[in-house]
């Protein structure tokens, strides 16, 4: 099965393990990714606001081309996701916004907001289905307890979002059952790590991250996995003293293709 | 910029109705940034409400708003606070010479682990 695939401009460069181990799973899982051509960054952020037009084709057009291809995009970054997965939405519900991107986007065809956006997590819930990932497992964690950090972007908001319940989300757990270990259950799990906000204030950031961490930790974690890059940084960066893994990475190590021969 | 004006145009820009507030401070009770602010994203929207928005325009509270969605997700009316902060923040930095951030701040703030998304998300949050 082909989707195409937009991984975003950390992963091809201090995240490049979240997008190595994303291709190289879904390909043991008998799915292919294609990327996106000539595509640019998503911005990072979704910006709210309603007039904001120019700061958001480059989502719009990721979409587009996907649609172009008549593919469904995966995307695997949870910043991404966030951004993509809320430009699509606007297309879709706000007709003077979509307006003003198809008059910017004239020269190149418009786009009506028809694609469907998959995190990566939810092409491996919704196509490959948990149970048939769980057979493809050959070295499974057993023994491992590990912590779904979620942070704010997977989730929230969960209107637009609709991958899980914002408040008690299990996509990620369930992944790691399938994997063969333990998930911990903690409070801070669907809490944010302080984010961008860490360029202006450090502080903050440590605040943040140190209680993922501690509540993790409380819970008996030994290891915690995330979607998001900046999540990541900010969890190392501020006392993490359990590894802090992409989800892919593990995910790549149970499925028995973590280590490439041709690197 | 006249004060009704400026109200309007950020309730237009956030597509938030303040109207819908019933002041129960849940979204400030969630803010992760809530220690950091002077300003409260309740207080944001009962500021904004009443046309009080100069001194959420000179206000530091713009640049500690996570963009977490939490305020968005909790609130029990639908106001989505997050969207009106968004709003007040694109109207300070969209004024001549008010980007907050510049390429020559960045060079003091990295360091060999930095991700990318960090940076281009400060910019955009932080420069129009
Ligand atoms: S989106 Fe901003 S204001 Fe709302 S809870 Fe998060 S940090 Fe606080
Ligand atoms: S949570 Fe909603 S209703 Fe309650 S104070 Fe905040 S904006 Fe108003």
């Amino acid at each position: 099965m082909k989707f195409s695939y937009f991984p975003g401009c950390t992963l091809k460069n201090k995240a490049k393990d979240l997008d190595r181990y994303a291709i190289r799973s879904a390909e043991a899982l008998g799915i292919s990714l294609e990327e996106i051509e000539n595509w640019q960054c998503c911005g990072g952020v979704f910006t709210t606001a309603r007039d904001e037009i120019a700061t958001k084709l480059s989502s719009v057009r990721i979409l587009k081309a996907a649609k172009d291809k008549e593919q469904d995009l995966i995307t695997v970054c949870s910043a991404c996701h966030n951004v993509v997965k809320q430009t699509n939405n606007a297309m879709q519900n706000d007709a003077e916004f979509s307006s003003k991107v198809n008059r910017y986007m004239a020269s190149e065809g418009g786009y009506d907001g028809s694609t469907t956006v998959y995190h990566y997590l939810e092409m491996l819930r919704d196509i490959v289905g948990f149970d048939a990932l769980r057979e493809k497992v050959v070295k499974p964690l057993s023994g491992k307890k590990i912590a779904a950090y979620y942070g704010c972007l997977l989730l929230r908001p969960g209107s637009v979002m609709k991958m899980d319940d914002p408040e008690n989300p299990t996509i990620m757990e369930d992944m790691i059952r399938a994997m063969g270990a333990e998930p911990v259950i903690y409070g801070n799990r669907n809490e944010c790590c302080g984010g961008y906000v860490v360029m202006e204030s450090p502080e903050l950031a440590k605040k943040k991250s140190g209680d993922v961490i501690r509540n993790a930790k409380a819970q008996g974690a030994d290891m915690i996995i995330t979607a998001c890059p900046l999540c990541k940084y900010n969890l190392m960066k501020n006392g993490a003293d359990v590894p802090v893994v992409y989800f892919t990475e593990l995910l790549a190590e149970a499925l028995g293709v973590k280590e490439d021969t041709n690197e | 910029m006249n004060k009704k004006y400026l109200r309007e145009d950020i309730i237009r820009m956030s597509g938030v109705n303040p109207k819908k507030c019933m002041r129960c401070g849940k979204c400030s009770g969630t803010c992760p940034a809530y220690d950091e602010m002077e300003y409260h994203p309740h207080q944001f929207v009962s500021m904004v409400e009443s046309g009080d928005i100069e001194p959420l325009l000179e206000s530091d509270s713009l640049y500690r708003c996570l963009t977490c969605f939490a305020c968005v997700e909790r609130c029990p009316r639908g106001v989505e606070p997050a969207k009106l902060i968004e709003a007040v923040r694109l109207t300070a930095i969209r004024r001549q010479g008010a980007n907050r951030l510049t390429p020559n701040d960045i060079p003091a703030m990295l360091d060999d682990e930095i991700p990318q998304q960090a940076l281009v998300s400060a910019f955009r949050k932080y420069t129009k």
